[in-house]
């Protein structure tokens, strides 16, 4: 098979500082002349360069799907600027196959003050479609969007969902080869996340080559099938996804579910651990969303606080609390023990409930009067699994079905 | 799917050209960048094409006061009005193209670092409205000229010759102080003074026959003369410009090829410090 995108020994450097980036005119020149006056000033100071990319090689066959993964500041969207000849490279050189699109931003180009219609083709001009081609597709565009009688309005009068519907639009209906997409589903709404998975699906299947960015990793698990690791600008792993985006995944959460507190020295009550595991042993911070899981508190108590009562929440990463527990909720005799002075372990066993995804656990501690800890993001949480095809809900109860033959009631 | 032919991205060793073959493959780019900025300045603006006359017109009036009723300057035997309008026609065309052409990758920086496109097709792009504004003076002037009798001479045909020059020095000048802008925003400050003197240093509202005779060549450095001399001589039968004309168009060739020589060298930069 043909490659359709090639790299090798890739680098990309940055200057930082020296007044080179978005610098003035009059920093340039009290730069200029206070390096005349120190006379034979370093010219440059090494340590302002950020190599955004280092030694990356890479093949891309014509029609696979790459997902690009890897923390913020990693390097992927320079990547994908320099196959987009957006920047060039440092060293090293890219290549291409085809006509390349890139859709680094959702309606890059888009002017306000012109109608729906007018952006339409201003920005299918920018994405390298030409006229005729745009005219063709123009209901086809239209009808994607979901626009319809808006199309002569100018783009400031739509909602901000109406906006990127369109301007997805346009983007979904350009004829390239090779397709360069940088986090565009961290916009929009649930239904219009599907709508681009759906339609990136589409292009896959129809031999482009595609090469996707993004955090989401179940839509990478899903869209990609391969995947490059990037970290630091390197490369730390290339080849099938669900390979790469576990060793990802294992790295990027280390122990996240297992970590100690200094003791506080102002409160008689102290969080002094927190431990995230399966029930049935297991590593901390990885675990599957199938089996229950526990959550371990180690508190220091140094004198008896008559009433105290401690809870542990889970949150998802954007602050929806989904389960809120606490210890006085079980209607034994109250907390008994954990009141008096010493150091207790309290441990809360939790049923499969959620999803697979990240969350927070947070531990409060208290009575009915003060709150003595408050731990927001005391550990973090990894399930890893399948969302079977519903990503969008929070929570799987899991809930008894039966089907009967149903007598006339 | 054919194999087609790879397209590569390495660092480019040595001086760089610009790809006149790829801006032409980009033309359609670049006429709808043009539009839009034309759409854009048009709506929404209660007397729409009207306004191109704003500033020839406020100039027009400006200077008659000033220069004709007050100082009596001669206007090598036209009426200074039109001779004033003449000025003011093609010194708006260069110091419109030319603001706009410096202002043109900073107006459009989410273009420059998102998408791929030859570069120059920004600032060629935001010149090309200034010809819509010329147009409608065109029309006034024409006006005038028909009421006042005075008629040009065939010469008149080389108008868009001398249009083509205001352009290419407005575009020249302003692919150099574009790239000098994408580096430091507060270009433009010094670029509104530059225009304001380069205004007075530029016979628009005096003829050049002011200047001293042993001057002239000196003064024909300032491309704008030689420009507005023939502009006056197209559209309004004056003397036809001397021999100086010919140092003003030079200098223009020498402003476009250094333009083409600093964007060129400064282009592969824009999207990293833009
Ligand atoms: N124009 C620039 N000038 C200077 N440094 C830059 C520039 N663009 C990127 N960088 C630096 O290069 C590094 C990589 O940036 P890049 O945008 O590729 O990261 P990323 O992997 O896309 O991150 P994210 O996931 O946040 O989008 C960062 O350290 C960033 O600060
Ligand atoms: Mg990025």
């Amino acid at each position: 098979m043909t490659n359709a995108i090639e790299v090798e020994g890739l680098g990309k450097r940055y200057r930082l500082g020296e007044g080179l980036a978005s610098g003035t005119l009059r920093d340039a020149v009290s730069d200029g002349v206070a390096r005349a006056l120190r006379r034979g000033g370093r010219s440059r100071d090494e340590a302002a360069d950020v190599w955004a990319l280092r030694d990356v090689d890479l093949a891309v066959p014509q029609g696979a799907s790459l997902g690009i993964v890897g923390r913020n500041g990693a390097g992927k969207s320079t990547l994908l600027k320099v196959l987009a000849r957006i920047t060039e490279p440092t060293v090293g050189v890219s290549r291409t196959r085809g006509a390349v699109g890139s859709l680094l931003e959702v309606g890059t180009g888009f002017h306000p003050e012109l109608t729906g219609r007018e952006n339409v083709f201003l920005n299918a001009a920018v994405l390298g479609m030409p006229r005729a081609v745009v005219a063709a597709r123009l209901d086809d565009i239209v009808d994607f969007s979901g626009i319809g009688r808006f199309l002569d309005t100018p783009v400031k009068r739509y909602s901000s969902g109406m906006y990127l519907r369109l301007a997805f639009a346009v983007a979904a209906h350009v004829d390239a080869d090779v397709l360069l997409v940088d986090e565009v589903l961290a916009v929009g709404d649930a239904e219009f996340q599907r709508r681009c998975l759906g339609r990136m699906e589409d292009l896959g299947r129809s031999g482009r080559t595609v090469v996707f960015i993004s955090h989401n990793l179940d839509a990478v698990l899903r869209l990609c099938s391969t995947a490059l690791w990037l970290d630091g600008g390197r490369v730390r792993g290339v080849g099938r996804t669900a390979d790469v985006v576990d060793d990802y995944l294992r790295e990027a959460t280390p122990d996240a579910g297992r970590r100690s507190f200094a003791e506080d020295p102002d409160s008689p009550v102290s969080l002094l651990g927190i431990d995230v595991r399966e029930a049935d042993g297991g590593s901390a911070g990885r675990l599957r969303r199938e089996e229950p899981f526990v959550v371990e508190v180690d508190l220091g108590v140094r004198e008896r606080v008559p009433g105290l009562d401690l809870a542990v929440s889970v949150e998802t990463l954007n602050g929806v609390r989904l389960l809120d527990e606490a210890l006085s909720d079980t209607a034994q005799s109250g907390p008994g023990p954990l009141a008096g002075p010493g150091r207790h372990r309290v441990s809360l066993t939790l049923p499969p409930l959620l999803m697979p995804g990240e969350y927070l656990v947070n531990v409060w501690a208290g009575t009915t009067y003060e709150t003595l800890v408050w731990e927001h993001g005391a550990a973090r949480l990894r399930l890893e699994g399948s969302h079977q095809a519903r990503p969008d809900r929070l929570l799987a109860a899991q809930g008894v079905w039966t089907v009967t033959a149903a007598a006339p009631r | 799917m054919s194999p087609s032919a790879w397209v590569e991205n390495r660092p480019t060793a040595g001086r760089r050209a610009l790809d006149w073959r790829e801006v032409w493959r980009y033309r359609e780019l670049v006429a709808f960048l043009a539009l839009r900025d034309i759409r854009v300045r048009y709506k929404q603006a209660a007397f729409g094409m009207l306004w191109a006359l704003a500033q020839p017109l406020a100039g027009l009036l400006v200077f008659t006061l000033v220069f004709d009723r007050l100082a009596g300057v001669p206007s090598d035997g036209v009426p200074y009005p039109l001779f004033v309008l003449v000025g003011m026609t093609f010194w708006t065309l260069f110091s419109g193209g030319l603001s706009a052409a410096t202002a043109s990758l900073v107006a459009n920086s989410s273009l420059v670092t998102k998408v791929y496109f030859p570069r120059v097709a920004a600032p060629l792009a935001s010149v090309l409205p200034r010809l819509v504004d010329l147009s409608v003076t065109l029309v006034l002037l024409a006006l005038l000229l028909a009421v006042t009798g005075t008629l040009p001479g065939p010469q008149v045909l080389l108008l868009p010759l001398v249009v083509l020059w205001a352009v290419g020095l407005a575009f020249g000048v302003g692919l150099t102080l574009a790239t000098v802008q994408v580096r430091f925003r507060d270009a433009h400050h010094a670029l509104t003074l530059m225009v304001q003197l380069w205004l007075y240093a530029s016979p628009v509202a005096y003829p050049s026959s002011l200047v001293p005779a042993e001057w002239r060549w000196a003064y024909a450095l300032n491309p704008v003369a030689g420009l507005l001399d023939s502009a006056r001589w197209v559209l309004l039968d004056t003397r036809p410009p001397a021999a100086p004309v010919l140092v003003s168009l030079a200098v223009t060739g020498l402003l476009l090829v250094l333009g083409v020589r600093v964007f060129a060298a400064g282009e592969r930069r824009f999207a990293d410090v833009i």
